[in-house]
């Protein structure tokens, strides 16, 4: 099952692409294990993604932590901390 | 008790008029004792910026509003609720977001748009981007702590 991962803002930026079906390699279980997998995949990802602590994160359009398991997830969306208002 | 009020929501490219959102609240009743407004608009930082340019998530920013509006709702005894969030380039001067908050009293209107200006800077997904009056290349606008703080006081200690 392939699943949609979207950017936003300066993670969309440095990654180069708004959006992307990916494939998941097993063992991906959480989002943290999502970050660290995305991470390595080039030095786009890499310079997007290098403090990943600061990456907030939404599964199926709700805000989760980074500890959240992502089985069953259709859409997940990586940002930056939100300077709406 | 009457009704649930059910907040109108609104993520929008275009301008909203003040006035008109606080008629459309009030139009047609006499149980509103108080509203309270509060508008963002997009300032020009001493004239070095030309524009701030409102990235947003189609879908979730609709959604994550939704949730928040709805804790106020609960939170609060709202009579009526109106919230706009524009996207897209806005000039200096120009609205970017409103709350119109509506109660029997003011308290509770008060409350309920300052928490909900709270948990829209630090929840509700838009990403400011700078652009800058002398044509040098704009930054994303960095997320204050203190924006973060301002949310969580709403948060009761064990709640």
């Amino acid at each position: 099952m392939s699943t949609k991962l979207i950017y936003f803002a300066w993670v969309r930026e440095r990654i180069g692409k708004p959006e992307e079906d990916v494939e998941l390699p097993a063992g991906i279980e959480t989002v943290a294990d999502l970050l660290r997998w995305l991470k390595s995949r080039g030095e786009e990802y890499e310079n997007a993604l290098q403090y990943p602590d600061v990456i907030r994160v939404a599964i199926n359009q709700e805000h989760v932590g980074h500890r959240e398991k992502i089985a069953g997830a259709r859409e997940i969306a990586l940002f930056p901390p939100m300077t709406g208002g | 008790m009457a009704g649930a009020v059910v907040p109108a929501i609104r993520i929008q490219r275009e301008d909203f008029d003040v006035a008109a959102e606080i008629a459309a609240l009030t139009r047609g009743r006499a149980d509103i004792g108080a509203v309270v407004t509060f508008s963002g608009l997009c300032r020009d930082e001493q004239g070095a910026l030309s524009a701030l340019e409102l990235e947003h998530y189609p879908g979730m920013a609709e959604a994550e509003i939704g949730r928040i509006a709805a804790e106020a709702v609960e939170r609060w005894p709202l009579q009526g609720l109106t919230i706009i969030h524009r996207h897209g380039k806005i000039a200096p001067g120009e609205n970017i977001v409103l709350v119109v908050a509506a109660s029997s009293h003011r308290q509770a209107a008060f409350e309920a748009a300052n928490f909900l200006m709270d948990y829209l800077k630090s929840r509700a997904p838009f990403w400011k981007k700078e652009h800058h009056a002398d044509g040098s290349q704009g930054g994303w606008v960095e997320a204050k702590e203190a924006d973060d703080r301002a949310a969580d006081r709403w948060t009761k200690p064990g709640g």
